[in-house]
């Protein structure tokens, strides 16, 4: 911090908003475990699983075959529909079938699985490129906005910070929608997670490649990298990497959730997103630091999405890392990978702990979206009998949204659909604020879930 | 199996993981019974003052009122089928306020009588901690307010046969309604007067009452709203009876005003949910207290006004819904 402050970071703050947003809480931020572990590389792996879907939107189309030798980076499923992405082997190999896996959201979908055989890229080569600090970024004008948007499509990208939208779809030049801020979020709010902290520490100049040509494709007319203010050395790594470049650095409160879409907006740039609307609304882009290194690839090396940082964290694991990974690799050789389990690990989860999935299948394989694995121990993780509402109204204070999250819990656990809509209950995002300040332990977010499901369900009838 | 990671098959063979819906941490800082522990902290102030005012008399009402409270919510809750809910702590703040709520010279089963009336009708019988509409321990002293209208009276405030001195005196508020006689602000201010055991002491309320807001078990919205309320009505009483500031302070200073505004209206359960809810909440109990000590036939109104207002607070509830982020 102090040293931000004689770097005078504070003082040239140069974006309308205050840094902040209204309500959102303050959870320890364990970054310890894995912040100060410098990305390492993973070798290639016997096999990835492959699953058709690791996106918000359509599932795409197998084109391979079992028993077909594919190259490395070579497309195996086809995104056809627009908010759809296309997939790409991180290995060379064979075919072996399209079975079923579960991921840990849930849902069950068809996915390829690849065998490795014969000559591999290995994986450092890759990482060693996205580290470099040349990427040439005066022939950043050459590109078309179509033809960056084409080439984004063409590589698969999506969002990487966990929500995995196609990337292409929100760069797809508009001229309905005119875009003339492009956030790209560096902000990494959930704790423990940091592999976006590492990335942008140890390749500060793709993601400042990226920015400049997503910011080209949608046209946008100032660009903001945003980071939370305990990340210094990230802050000082971009403030390098984008001197002499339009892209500028917004340093923000560090605050849970400040890496979300609204709440971003609102605190860089003083914009309320309109309930129910998009960032687009407002004329703003968002996309996740990752994202922005992998537009840079795509577009400059013409390489597609086959590759992310994951981190894994926690309590409950031997030795914390930050992992450049095949995407398909299972979770459980990144955690052979990172020492094993400690006995008192106690749950598993994919992502961050506020917002992230546990599960227990470590064949699950490593998605587009997979930003950590977060091993908690017993001690870490929420316990506690569930007591009565004391109307205590924290829930209330900590909302992002200003909702009022124990009369939408209400309204769920009877059934009141017209009362969860007095209350909002759609404008949501299920951030887990409410439940993680509760004195009496009530399962908030679960609650407001079910809750919209019967919202949903009562609209249609 | 053979293609199973390490890790994966010794999780496969043993039981230790377990898998729950996000978020997976909580805030353990702050629980149910953390608050209630605060509130029983921030009380000792004023507990410490009605010991020093009222000795023995003030042990003995607090002992009994904790005890009362405390064995009807086990008797209540067991006789509803449920689980015994004890170390919450909720039961025995309700006692001790009940308690400092009440006149050090009322007898043993008023206090007992109150207790159970706050436990049972106030808390059990909307379904337990945190489905009452009323405050319960005021439920209880407004029962036996009525049920012991000469032993809760002002009267019961004034013993001249009484041993401690404090008890010659009629409470400062009711010297003022009845005969004018006004206390001096000092004695109001550090409690060197007579009154229920807990309201004698302003200093001891803004103390423990301070507390209670910086640990944010108190929400402070409420306190401020009734004291500005209140500093706001008084104000203009003080105006138009000449003006020299002191039935501002009397008014502040006096009965259980600062009792009530930190300790009674800031019980969460039946104040609103949102910081404005809780304002306006506040300000109407001010309001309420200035309306009754100033034109009904009562020196004090705190105990009614917070019950009146807590009839209100479904209502504010319901008109303070917020505004979610980004709604136009
Ligand atoms: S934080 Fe929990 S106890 Fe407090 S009002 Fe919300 S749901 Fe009720
Ligand atoms: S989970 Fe929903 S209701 Fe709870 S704090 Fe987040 S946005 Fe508000």
């Amino acid at each position: 911090m102090e040293r931000l402050e004689i770097m005078g970071i504070f003082g040239s703050k140069e974006f309308p908003g205050t840094g902040s947003f209204p309500h959102g809480i303050h959870p320890p931020g364990n970054k310890f475990y894995s912040a100060g572990a410098q990305v390492e590389v993973i070798t290639v792996p016997d096999k990835v699983v492959l699953p058709l879907l690791q996106h918000i939107g359509a599932p795409c189309e197998p084109v391979v075959k079992p028993r077909q030798t594919v190259a490395c980076g070579e497309m195996v499923g086809e995104g056809q529909a627009f908010v759809s992405a296309s997939l790409h082997t991180p290995v060379a190999g064979k075919v072996k079938k399209i079975g079923v896996v579960t991921l840990p959201n849930g849902r069950h979908l068809p996915a390829i699985e690849i065998k490795t055989e014969g000559e591999q890229q290995p994986c450092n080569e890759l990482w060693e490129e996205m580290t470099s600090t040349d990427w040439s970024l005066s022939t950043i004008p050459d590109y078309s906005p179509d033809e960056i948007a084409r080439l984004i499509h063409a590589a698969g990208i999506v969002g990487l910070g966990g929500a995995a939208f196609p990337t292409h779809v929100k760069v797809m030049p508009n001229d309905k929608r005119l875009i003339d801020s492009l956030l790209v979020n560096g902000c990494e709010c959930e704790p423990y997670l940091t592999c976006d902290y590492r990335l942008m520490k140890e390749a500060p100049h793709a993601i400042v490649a990226g920015a400049l040509l997503a910011g080209r494709a949608v046209s946008a007319k100032e660009i903001f990298i945003c980071i939370e203010d305990n990340k210094p050395e990230a802050i000082e790594a971009l403030e390098l990497a984008t001197r002499n470049t339009v892209v500028q650095v917004a340093v923000v409160r560090t605050k849970y959730p400040q890496g979300s879409e609204k709440q971003l907006v609102k605190a860089v740039l003083n914009l309320d997103v309109p309930l129910g609307g998009l960032p687009s609304d407002v004329g703003v882009a968002l996309s996740n630091v990752g994202t922005m290194a992998a537009v840079a690839r795509a577009v400059i090396k013409k390489g597609p999405l086959t590759h992310r940082i994951v981190s894994v964290t926690g309590g409950g694991i031997v030795t914390p890392k930050n992992i450049f990974t095949p995407i398909g690799i299972s979770m459980g050789e990144l955690i052979d990978f990172c020492g094993g389990l400690t006995e008192d690990a106690a749950r598993i989860i994919a992502g961050g702990p506020m917002m992230g999935f546990a599960f227990s299948d470590l064949t699950t394989p490593v998605t587009k979206g997979t930003s950590g694995i977060t091993i908690l121990t017993h001690a870490e993780t929420a316990s506690g009998e569930e007591t009565a509402c004391v109307r205590c109204g924290r829930c209330v204070e900590a909302c992002p949204m200003n909702l009022v999250p124990t009369r939408l819990a209400m309204a769920a656990r009877y059934k009141n659909t017209a009362l969860a809509r007095q209350y909002n209950i759609n404008a949501c995002f299920e951030c887990g604020s409410c439940t993680y300040v509760c004195p009496a332990n009530i399962k908030l977010v679960q609650l407001i879930r079910t809750g919209k499901a019967q919202v949903a369900a009562a609209m249609k009838r | 199996m053979s293609n199973l990671s390490e890790t994966a098959e010794k999780v496969a063979q043993g039981p230790t993981l377990n898998v729950a819906p996000s978020p997976h941490v909580a805030d353990t800082s702050f629980t149910t019974r953390r608050m209630m522990t605060d509130v029983l902290i921030g009380l000792t102030p004023l507990v410490a003052m009605s010991v020093f005012m009222f000795r023995w008399l003030a042990v003995q009402q607090i002992a009994v009122c904790v005890v009362a409270c405390l064995a009807s919510e086990a008797v209540f809750v067991s006789m509803r089928g449920k689980k015994i809910t004890l170390n919450d702590c909720s039961a025995a703040v309700t006692g001790l306020i009940l308690a400092l709520s009440l006149p050090a010279t009322a007898p043993w089963y008023v206090g007992c009588l109150a207790s159970v009336v706050a436990m049972g009708i106030g808390k059990i019988i909307f379904g337990g901690l945190g489905m009452n509409i009323f405050n319960p321990a005021m439920v209880g002293r407004a029962f036996v307010m009525i049920a012991f209208a000469s032993l809760m009276g002002a009267g019961a405030y004034e013993n001249p046969a009484s041993a401690i001195d404090a008890i010659s005196q009629a409470t400062p508020l009711t010297a003022l309604k009845g005969s004018g006689i006004s206390t001096s602000i000092f004695n109001l201010f550090f409690g060197f007067t007579n009154g229920s055991l807990g309201e004698t002491s302003a200093l001891a309320a803004l103390i423990g009452g301070i507390f209670l807001c910086i640990r944010r078990t108190a929400s402070w919205e409420i306190p401020v709203g009734v004291i500005a309320c209140v500093a706001l009505l008084a104000g203009l009483a003080d105006l138009s009876a000449g003006a020299n500031g002191h039935l501002l302070l009397h008014h502040l200073f006096g009965g259980a005003l600062l009792f009530g505004a930190f300790f009674i209206a800031t019980d969460p359960v039946s104040s609103p949910l949102t910081p404005r809810g809780k304002f306006i909440f506040g300000a109407g109990v001010g309001a309420f207290i200035m309306i009754i000590r100033l034109f009904s036939g009562y020196p004090e109104g705190v105990m009614f006004a917070i019950l009146l207002m807590n009839a209100v607070t479904p209502l504010i509830n319901r008109w303070t819904i917020p505004r979610p982020m980004g709604d136009a």
